[in-house]
This record gives structure tokens, C-alpha cells and sequence, in this order.
């Protein structure tokens, strides 16, 4: 069989690689070869001609864009792009996409979720182990050469039968309640609007799931509305003995009223992937056994970016084959 | 039953010691100035029975220097410290703590393998030492669909499998013969279940049979990117063949609750960061500690009343 002539570029479905100039696009040769033999990837950044003429000269044919980590995408931004349709976003966490202003206009966001959400789930059960068997305090304990001097080792608690409540039951959120039920744990959870899928028990708001909870794990994405959504009303309503684990963003939690409840032994504990300021971290966590940090790597493995890059690439081939798209964001 | 002799043998639980101190004459074999065997031969017609655990059990000797010695209630599931034949021998009767502990010691087995392959101490140590300024962390390993080994399918194997399955894993086990009831996949032989799965779980008993059952053949066979889990007993595994595996990179990593000869641990694994190393802590929450106190009570009340045991091994 005689090989496919090489479509030349310009005749291949044009996406807009949309980026900070300092953010590049996924160094995986492989994807990029991918990328490259099926779309025409415009990339502002890569022509000499500077930028505003280039985009508005591209403008009149650019129906998707594909956005890289979190380069920013505005209302005013979204204005010179008449035609766009689709928004293939790199990233599970949308904040730093107007999304309301992509719906008004009809436009449809995907994001990556599906492909980090066992990953992301993987660490925030992971980081849950952690905080309540204090595994990684053991092993500092360990290697600190403690276990002969001090023979025994604080008690942990138990995870089986603790009431989880997931703040955000999407993809991410349904993972990490199918693998805690198999250790035993309850689930209720809160979200904008109730599941009618779902047999999990429902809070309208966070405040009430935290009074019903022993643990409460944030995989919900980050807006105005869910800004500092975790307070200190809601850490009181937790309990002294209470756990929350932020696979999220970390503005979802207010970090200083959490430091003051953690420090004031007012908490039972905190496992953290995310944090209002990265990559600064309150240092009066650093002293903390019940605490565990990880810096905002729940989605490094090499399998997620695997996972990632076919997503994309299905999205994109769906998009110009008019098939149904994955991982769309939905307004619910 | 205030005159009846209960000997501790270490320090294991302040709650159980306080159960045991209102209920009978409890002797705690630590605090004696005097040497073991003076002690026992002190006390010995007293003690009616012992309550040990994984470090102090109940060996030849010590049953040996009690002739009253009616029951072994152990703190624990294991019983590699108690010697089972001579109890037999004597009608000694013999209970440990089984079911109470399954699920912590199942959570503890997938909690060390999440924090081997995500690298959470590490990450965690990263962390506390302010290096996140300088520059990212890098990458993991994915823990959701890697393929589980489990040495050992009772209650503890069980429970683990069940947990990995909701990690989409798949699952196969070793064990002394074939389990109906399952659809595990079935390896007689352990190396080949060590040469076919990523992450390997050591669940079984101590017994002569499974003593260095992980020996540098499996070790080998599980490789360079395999992943020992151990929440049975140090002496399941050859320790200086894991350490030197380890050191060469012949095995991808490990995460152990238990070691060879406790509580001391090999220190060249301390500069390693593919390990995650906790002090026997597998059954250690208050919840299951407490659980366990009361199990070792409530069988030993049953054997005084002469009502059945709860929880009898012989």
C-alpha cells in the first residue's frame, strides 16, 4: 500500500495554540508530531509577524483554539476570535478561562479531566491514608533513627466508616468516592446542583455536609462562588477531629484560618496538593505530624500527560468530524 | 477473678493494661528488676495466663516456667511468637485478634504502596524544606490500574484486593493452594506471580514454609520497576537481599511495616527515596487498638467463666 501523501499544512483543520509566550506546548515529540500531521497548529508566538496582526489576520478561520497550562482566556480576548467554537483547554482546573463569557457566545470548553481523574483521586485518598495513619510522619520517625529510643509510635485513626463529604462530585469527585467506599467509608457530597444519578446523600451547602462529615475532600473547580469556600465556620463545623484534603485550588480553602485551626490543634488534619500562593506554603504547616504536603503534583505522572495528549487529540479529530467531544464542561 | 494471674509480657496498649490491672492480678514481666526466668519462677504458680503480642509472645520457655498456665491471649493476629505445639501439647488454649485489624492493616498496605509510587514522603520532605521555590517536584508513578500481586488471599489478602479493585487494578495471588470463591488469577508458584504483577502485597502468615518466601529470586523477578509492599513479617522477606536490591536498582522500590529484627532497620535504606518505612504500625489506630484490648478481655473473661472463646486458635 503506497503511503498517504503528507497533507501540506494549509490544508489541514487550523487550531489556534493559544499561550503565554513563556509557557511552550507539550514537549512530547511524539504528540507534537501527532498534532502536526492531522491539524495546522497556529502559533503566534512561533512567527515573526507580530502578534495582534497575526491573530486578527487568522481570525476569520479559527474555529478552535487549544489553550496551554493556564494561559488566560477573556471576555475581551474571546471578542477577536468571530468564529470560534470549541476551547480545548490542557488543564482540569478552568479558572483562568471566562467561562460565562465562552457560553453566552455558544462556545464549547473541554477540559482534561477525565484524563487526570484517577490520578488526582489516587492522591487525595492517598494523601487521606497519609494525614489519618500518619504514614509519612512514621517514615520521618523512622529515618530519623526514633523507633529504638522511642520504641512506640503515636496511634492513628482509622479510616473505615469515616463520613466522607466530596465538595464537587465530577469526574474527579466520582473516583475518589468509588475508591473510598472500598475502604469502607460513607459518602455524601454537596455540588451546585443535585445528582439525580447519584444515590450519594446531598448537601446543599458546604457548611451542612461539614456538620455530616468526619473528612471532607475538595475536587471542585474554583470561581467566585466557591472562592474561600472553606472558612473557619466550616472547619468548626467539621469538628476538632475533622480532616479536609485540597486536591482543588487552594483558594477554595482560606488558607489563613486553616494555618490558625491546624496550629491551634483545632483540626484533626490536612492533606494538601494546592495553596493560595504557589509556590509558597505557610510555614507553620512545616511542623505540623497531622499535615501532609505535596506540591501541586497530583496530576504529575507520566501516565496522566499520556492520557492528556490522546484526550486532546480525540477532541480535536472529533471536533472537525462533527463526533461527540469528551470532558465537555457543563454549566450544571 | 481479682486473684487470678495474668502476665503481660510488653508494654502494648495503656487501655488494655488498665482493662487488665481491674480484672485480675496483672504482672507486667517489664517491670522487673529481676531477670526473666527468676521472675517467672517467682510468680509462676499464679499466672494462669499471658497476653502478648508480635514483639513477646509465648515461647518454649515461658510455657515451659508456668504450670498453671491455662490460656494465650494474644494482641494480634500473627502468631509466630507463640509456640503453638507445646500449647497444643498442654491444652493450652490459644486466642488472637483476627477481623478487628483486617481492614487497618489492608488501608496501611495501600497507603504505603500510594506513597511509594506517588512519592508522597518524599514529596512531602520537599515540602517542609522550602524547595518548591526553586523549582518543580517532577514526576511520579500512577497507582490506578498497575497490576497487584498478593502473597497470601485471607482476610488482610482479601481486604487488599478488594481496595486495589477500586483502583481499577488487577488481581492475582500466591497462596498455599487454590481459593474457590474467587476469580483472582491463581500462581502456584510465587515468582511467577512476582515476574507478572507491578506492585507485590506479602499478606500471609509466618510459618516455617513462608520464612524468606520473598527471597532474591522474587525479588529479581518483581524487577527494577516492581514495588515490594510488607505488612506481614520481617522475616518473610530476606532483608540484606531486599537492601541490596534496593541500593542496585534491581527493585523499583518497597514500602515496609515490618522488618527483620525490630525495631531496628537497615540504615543504608535511609538515604533511598523510591522506600516509605513506618515503624509496625499496622494495626495502630485508636479505634483497632481498642478493639484489639477488648477482644483480649472478652476471651479471657470467656475462658474464666467458662463460657466459649471468641476468637480461639486452639
Amino acid at each position: 500500500m503506497a503511503d498517504k501523501e503528507p497533507q501540506q499544512p494549509e490544508e489541514l483543520p487550523i487550531v489556534l495554540v493559544h499561550r503565554l509566550p513563556s509557557y511552550k506546548i507539550p514537549l512530547d515529540p511524539s504528540f507534537r508530531d501527532q498534532l502536526r500531521s492531522q491539524f495546522h497548529m497556529l502559533d503566534p508566538h512561533e512567527s515573526p509577524e507580530p502578534y495582534d496582526s497575526f491573530l486578527a489576520r487568522h481570525a476569520p478561520f479559527i474555529r478552535v483554539l487549544m489553550t496551554i497550562g493556564h494561559s488566560p482566556i477573556s471576555a475581551e480576548f474571546l471578542e477577536r476570535l468571530p468564529v470560534l467554537e470549541l476551547v480545548v483547554a490542557t488543564s482540569a482546573g478552568l479558572n483562568h478561562i471566562d467561562l460565562p463569557a465562552c457560553w453566552s457566545r455558544g462556545i464549547v470548553v473541554t477540559n482534561v479531566s477525565l484524563a487526570f481523574a484517577e490520578d488526582v483521586a489516587d492522591c487525595a485518598v492517598g494523601l487521606l491514608i497519609d494525614v489519618l495513619r500518619r504514614i509519612s510522619a512514621a517514615d520521618r520517625f523512622v529515618r530519623g533513627r526514633l523507633w529504638p529510643v522511642k520504641e512506640n509510635y503515636p496511634l492513628g485513626f482509622k479510616l473505615g466508616g469515616k463520613r466522607v463529604g466530596i465538595v464537587g462530585l465530577g469526574s474527579i469527585g466520582s473516583e475518589v468516592a468509588k475508591r473510598l467506599l472500598a475502604f469502607g467509608c460513607t459518602i455524601a457530597y454537596t455540588s451546585r446542583n443535585k445528582k439525580q444519578s447519584v444515590s450519594f446523600p446531598f448537601y446543599a451547602n458546604v457548611r451542612d455536609l461539614a456538620a455530616n462529615s468526619d473528612v471532607l475532600v475538595l475536587c471542585c473547580a474554583l470561581t467566585k462562588e466557591t472562592y474561600h469556600m472553606i472558612n473557619k465556620d466550616v472547619m468548626v463545623a467539621l469538628g476538632k477531629d475533622g480532616v479536609i484534603i485540597n486536591v482543588g485550588r487552594g483558594s477554595l480553602i482560606n488558607e489563613k484560618e486553616l494555618v490558625q485551626c491546624l496550629v491551634g490543634g483545632e483540626m484533626g488534619g490536612a492533606g494538601l496538593d494546592v495553596y493560595e500562593n504557589e509556590p509558597n506554603v505557610p510555614k507553620e504547616l512545616f511542623g505540623l505530624d497531622n499535615v501532609v504536603l505535596s506540591p501541586h503534583c497530583a496530576v504529575m505522572t507520566p501516565e496522566s500527560f499520556e492520557a492528556l495528549d490522546q484526550l486532546i487529540v480525540v477532541n480535536l479529530k472529533a471536533f472537525f468530524s462533527n463526533k461527540p467531544l469528551v470532558s465537555v464542561v457543563s454549566n450544571e | 477473678m481479682n486473684n487470678i494471674g495474668v502476665l503481660m509480657t510488653c508494654p502494648m496498649s495503656e487501655y488494655l493494661e488498665n482493662q487488665l490491672e481491674n480484672r485480675f492480678n496483672l504482672f507486667k514481666l517489664w517491670n522487673h528488676s529481676s531477670p526473666k526466668p527468676d521472675f517467672l519462677k517467682t510468680h509462676s504458680n499464679s499466672i494462669k495466663a499471658v497476653v502478648g503480642n508480635t514483639k513477646i509472645g509465648a515461647d518454649a520457655n515461658m510455657i515451659d516456667s508456668l504450670p498453671n498456665l491455662e490460656i494465650v491471649a494474644s494482641y494480634s493476629v500473627g502468631l509466630d511468637k507463640i509456640d503453638l505445639g507445646k500449647c497444643k501439647e498442654k491444652g493450652i488454649k490459644v486466642t488472637n485478634t483476627p477481623d478487628v485489624l483486617t481492614d487497618d492493616v489492608a488501608d496501611l498496605g495501600i497507603g504505603l504502596a500510594l506513597a511509594v509510587l506517588r512519592k508522597m514522603c518524599v514529596c512531602d520532605r520537599f515540602m517542609r524544606s522550602g524547595n518548591w521555590i526553586n523549582g518543580d517536584f517532577g514526576l511520579a508513578s500512577k497507582f490506578s490500574s498497575k497490576s497487584v500481586g498478593i502473597v497470601g488471599l485471607g482476610r488482610i489478602g482479601t481486604a487488599i484486593a478488594k481496595r486495589a479493585e477500586a483502583f481499577n487494578c488487577s488481581i492475582s495471588y500466591h497462596s498455599r493452594s487454590k481459593k474457590p470463591n474467587t476469580n483472582y488469577k491463581f500462581y502456584s508458584n510465587i515468582v511467577d506471580l512476582a515476574a507478572d504483577c507491578q506492585i507485590l502485597f506479602v499478606a500471609c502468615a509466618l510459618t516455617e514454609e513462608t520464612h524468606h518466601i520473598v527471597n532474591r529470586k522474587v525479588i529479581d523477578a518483581l524487577g527494577p520497576k516492581g514495588i515490594l509492599i510488607n505488612i506481614g513479617r520481617g522475616a518473610h522477606v530476606d532483608e540484606p537481599e531486599l537492601v541490596s536490591a534496593l541500593l542496585e536498582g534491581r527493585l523499583g522500590g518497597a514500602g515496609l511495616d515490618v522488618y527483620e529484627n525490630e525495631p531496628n532497620v537497615p540504615e543504608q535504606l535511609f538515604s533511598l527515596e523510591n522506600i516509605v518505612l513506618v515503624p509496625h504500625v499496622g494495626s495502630d489506630t485508636k479505634e483497632t487498638s481498642k478493639a484489639m484490648a477488648d477482644l483480649v478481655i472478652s476471651n479471657l473473661e470467656a475462658h474464666f467463666k467458662c463460657k466459649p472463646l471468641l476468637t480461639p486458635v486452639l
